[in-house]
C-alpha cells in the first residue's frame, strides 16, 4: 500500500477547501449553538445564500463580484432576522423546526425550473470566479509543501483567503466571547429566564447571535462557490448542516479552536479512510469489497468513530470534561 | 445594641408604618412601593390567581404565605413579567408595570428569584454574579471587542461581586462552576446575584427552602440587612417561625386570592387563615352527637369524592399541558 499517497491526500483534505468551508460553517454554528444554545438546523441556507449571492450577481446580472459579497452579507442578515423574529420568543425547538424548513425552501427555490434563468436550475451557476482568481498573487504552477503535500496555484489562493478568514473570524470571536457580551450569550444558553430576571434583553442577544452565526455561514458560502467556481443547489442540503454540526461537536462546542480542529480532523479522517480503503482494494489487501462500496463503508467507519467519541469523550477534543459532569447533576 | 442603631430604627420605622392597620385584604399602606389591582391568571378552567387589591409597603419585609398551590409563584410571575396576566394592572413606584417584559421590570428595580433555583451551571460563581450588574458597556457587541472599553467597569463590578460573595460565604467557591454548588448554596448565589442588580424591591420565592438551619440563620440575617440598606423585600415562605422572625407584615393567599393580611404574630390566629390552611372542618366537636354527625358528614363527602374521582382526574389531565 502507498502510505505516502494515503497520508498526503488526507493531510491535503485536512487543510483543504472542504475543511475551510465546514470550519466557517461550524464557527457560525458555534456562536449560535455552542455559545447561545440556539438550535439552527438550517446553516446550509446561509451558506447557499452566500454562494448564490456572488454567483447570481456576477454570472446572471454581470455585476462586480464584490457587490455580490455585499449582497450576500446583507441577505444573510435578513434571513437571520426573518427566521428569528417569529421563533426566538418561543421555545428552543421551534427555531430548529423553522430553520430546517427554511434551508429546504432556499434550496428548492434556487434549483427551481421556473427560476432557471436566474439561478441556473439543477445545473447551478458557473463563470463568476474570474475576478477572484484574477487577483491571485501565486504564479501559475504547482506548490509543494514538504514533506509530501502540494496544491496548484488556484487552490493555494483560495486556501490563503479561506484560512485568513477563519483566523480573522476566530480572533474576533475570541475577543468578544471573553467580554460581558459573550457572558450574556453563555448565560442564555444555561437559562434564559434567569438572564431575563437580571434585566438583559434576551431576545435581542439571541437575534444578534443568530445574525452573526448566519453571516459567518455566508462566508463559508463565498469560499464554497469560489473554490469550485460553481454554485449548485444540491450541495446545500441538510447533510451539509449535519456535517457542520459533526465538525463542531468533534472539535468541542463553545471553544474557539473547536471548529478549526474539528474540521481539520474530520476531513483528514474522511479522506484517510476513503483513500486507505481504495488503496487496500486496488492492492488486493482487501478482496471482499469493491471500489464502488468504499463510499458507504467510509461513512460507516466515520459514524462508528463518532459514536465512540461521544461515548468516551462527549465534550469533544477541546471541551472541558468538568462541564459535561455538571449535566448529570 | 443601642437605641440609635440604624438596624433597629429601620425595623422600628417599618413596624410603625403598619401600626393600627386593619387586617382586611387589600388594606391601604402609608407609602406603597407596589400597588396591585384585580390581577387574574387562569390556566384553562383553573383560576390560579385572582387578587383584588394589594399594596406592599416601602422599606418593609413583607411575607407572602399560603398553602401549596395557593398561587404565590404564579402571582410573582405575573408581577415580574414572566407570565402574561389575563387581566389586571399594577404599578411600581407609581409606574405602570403590567405588560412590561421581564427584563424591563428588572431594570426598573424589581428583581425576583425563583422557587426552583436557576444557577447558570456552566458559568463560574463570579461570572454568575457579574452578569447581574446593570448597564455594562461591554454587553454591547462592538464595545465587547475592545477590552479597553470595559476593563475598568469590569474590575469595579468584580469588586462588588466579591464583597457580596464574602457576605454570603461563597467567596471560596468563586471560581467554581455554579453547577457544582449544593442546592442551598445555589439559593444563596441566586439571592446574591439578584442583589447585583441593585434593586429597590427584592422578591424572593422560598429563599430558605432546602437550606440547612445554621445557614438559614445567616440567610435571615441577610434578608434583614436588605431592609437596613433601604430595600423592600417581598418573600414567599412556608416556615411560620421564619416568617414571624423576620417579616413586618404578612399577606395570606389561598386559592388564588388574598384572604387576609396582618402582623406576623397574630396572623396565624385569624379564622380565615386557619380555614385556608386546615379546611372548613377544623372546628372541634362540642358534644358526642355532634362528633358522630361530623363523622357521618365526612364519610358521605369522602364517598361522593370517590365517585367523582374518575372524572376529575381526566379534567386535571386537560389543565396541565
Ligand atoms: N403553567 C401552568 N399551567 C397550569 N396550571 C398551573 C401552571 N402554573 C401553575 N398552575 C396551577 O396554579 C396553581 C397555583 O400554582 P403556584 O405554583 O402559583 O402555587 P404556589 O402558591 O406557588 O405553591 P407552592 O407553595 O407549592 O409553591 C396550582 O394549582 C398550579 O397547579
Ligand atoms: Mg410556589
Amino acid at each position: 500500500m502507498d502510505w505516502i499517497l494515503i497520508f498526503s491526500r488526507a493531510v491535503e483534505a485536512g487543510i483543504g477547501s472542504e475543511a475551510v468551508i465546514y470550519c466557517l460553517a461550524a464557527i457560525g454554528l458555534n456562536v449560535q449553538f455552542g455559545y447561545t444554545g440556539l438550535l439552527n438546523f438550517g446553516q446550509a441556507a446561509f451558506v447557499a445564500v452566500g454562494a448564490y449571492s456572488i454567483a447570481t450577481t456576477v454570472a446572471t446580472f454581470g455585476l462586480p463580484l464584490f457587490l455580490g459579497v455585499g449582497i450576500g452579507l446583507v441577505l444573510a442578515v435578513l434571513l437571520a432576522l426573518l427566521l428569528g423574529i417569529p421563533t426566538l420568543r418561543l421555545r428552543a425547538d421551534y427555531l430548529a423546526i423553522v430553520t430546517i424548513a427554511a434551508a429546504e425552501i432556499v434550496r428548492l427555490v434556487v434549483r427551481a425550473v421556473a427560476l432557471k434563468d436566474t439561478f441556473g436550475g439543477t445545473d447551478g451557476l458557473q463563470e463568476f470566479a474570474g475576478t477572484f482568481y484574477g487577483l491571485n498573487p501565486y504564479p501559475e504552477g504547482n506548490y509543494v509543501i514538504p514533506p509530501f503535500i502540494g496544491f496548484d496555484h488556484r487552490t493555494m489562493w483560495i486556501l490563503t483567503v479561506g484560512w485568513i478568514l477563519v483566523i480573522a473570524v476566530s480572533l474576533l470571536l475570541f475577543l468578544v466571547m471573553r467580554s460581558p457580551w459573550g457572558r450574556v450569550l453563555k448565560a442564555i444558553r444555561e437559562d434564559e429566564d434567569a438572564v431575563r430576571s437580571l434585566g438583559k434583553n434576551v431576545f435581542s442577544y439571541k437575534m444578534q447571535s443568530l445574525v452573526i452565526g448566519g453571516v459567518i455561514g455566508s462566508l463559508a458560502g463565498f469560499i464554497f462557490a469560489l473554490s469550485r467556481s460553481s454554485a449548485q443547489a444540491d450541495l446545500y442540503s441538510t447533510d451539509f448542516t449535519f456535517f457542520a454540526y459533526t465538525v463542531l461537536i468533534l472539535g468541542g462546542a463553545a471553544r474557539i479552536l473547536g471548529p478549526i480542529v474539528g474540521a481539520a480532523i474530520f476531513w483528514f479522517l474522511m479522506i484517510f479512510v476513503k483513500t486507505g480503503l481504495e488503496e487496500a482494494i486496488n492492492k488486493n489487501v482487501i478482496n471482499f469489497l469493491n471500489v464502488n462500496q468504499v463510499g458507504a463503508i467510509q461513512y460507516m467507519i466515520i459514524g462508528l468513530g463518532l459514536i465512540l467519541l461521544l461515548i468516551y469523550r462527549p465534550q469533544g477534543i477541546f471541551g472541558d470534561k468538568r462541564e459535561i459532569a455538571l449535566d448529570a447533576r | 445594641m443601642h437605641a440609635d442603631n440604624p438596624a433597629q430604627s429601620r425595623k422600628a420605622a417599618a413596624l410603625a408604618a403598619f401600626e393600627g392597620l386593619a387586617t382586611e385584604p387589600g388594606v391601604a399602606k402609608p407609602d406603597p412601593i407596589l400597588v396591585v389591582d384585580k390581577v387574574v391568571r387562569r390556566f384553562g378552567g383553573l383560576t390560579a390567581v385572582d387578587v383584588g387589591h394589594v399594596e406592599i409597603q416601602r422599606g418593609s419585609i413583607t411575607a407572602l404565605i399560603g398553602p401549596n398551590g395557593a398561587g404565590k409563584t404564579t402571582f410573582f410571575n405575573q408581577l415580574t413579567g414572566f407570565d402574561t396576566a389575563d387581566a389586571g394592572e399594577w404599578t411600581f413606584n407609581g409606574q405602570k408595570m403590567n405588560g412590561v417584559p421581564a427584563y424591563k421590570v428588572a431594570r426598573h428595580g424589581m428583581v425576583r428569584t425563583f422557587q426552583l433555583t436557576k444557577a447558570l451551571s456552566k458559568l463560574t460563581v463570579i461570572e454568575n454574579m457579574r452578569l447581574g450588574a446593570q448597564k455594562q458597556r461591554g454587553e454591547n457587541f462592538f464595545a465587547g471587542l475592545i477590552p479597553g472599553l470595559w476593563r475598568g467597569e469590569e474590575a469595579a463590578i468584580t469588586q462588588r461581586a466579591e464583597d457580596l460573595l464574602t457576605r454570603f460565604k461563597l467567596i471560596a467557591k468563586k471560581d467554581d462552576f455554579a453547577g457544582s454548588l449544593s442546592g442551598g448554596q445555589r439559593k444563596l448565589l441566586e439571592m446574591a446575584r439578584a442583589l447585583m442588580v441593585q434593586p429597590e424591591l427584592v422578591m424572593l420565592d422560598e429563599p430558605m427552602a432546602g437550606v440547612n438551619p445554621a445557614l438559614t440563620q445567616s440567610l435571615l440575617g441577610h434578608v434583614k440587612n436588605l431592609r437596613e440598606e433601604g430595600m423592600t423585600v417581598l418573600f414567599v415562605e412556608h416556615d411560620m417561625d421564619m416568617v414571624r422572625d423576620i417579616s413586618d407584615w404578612v399577606i395570606v393567599m389561598a386559592q388564588g386570592a388574598v384572604i387576609a393580611e396582618g402582623p406576623p404574630h397574630s396572623i396565624m390566629s385569624d379564622a380565615r387563615v386557619i380555614d385556608a390552611y386546615l379546611g372548613a372542618h377544623h372546628d372541634a366537636p362540642l358534644s358526642a352527637e355532634e362528633e358522630q354527625q361530623q363523622l357521618e358528614e365526612a364519610e358521605a363527602e369522602l364517598a361522593a369524592e370517590a365517585d367523582a374521582d374518575g372524572d376529575s382526574t381526566k379534567e386535571a389531565g386537560n389543565e396541565r399541558v
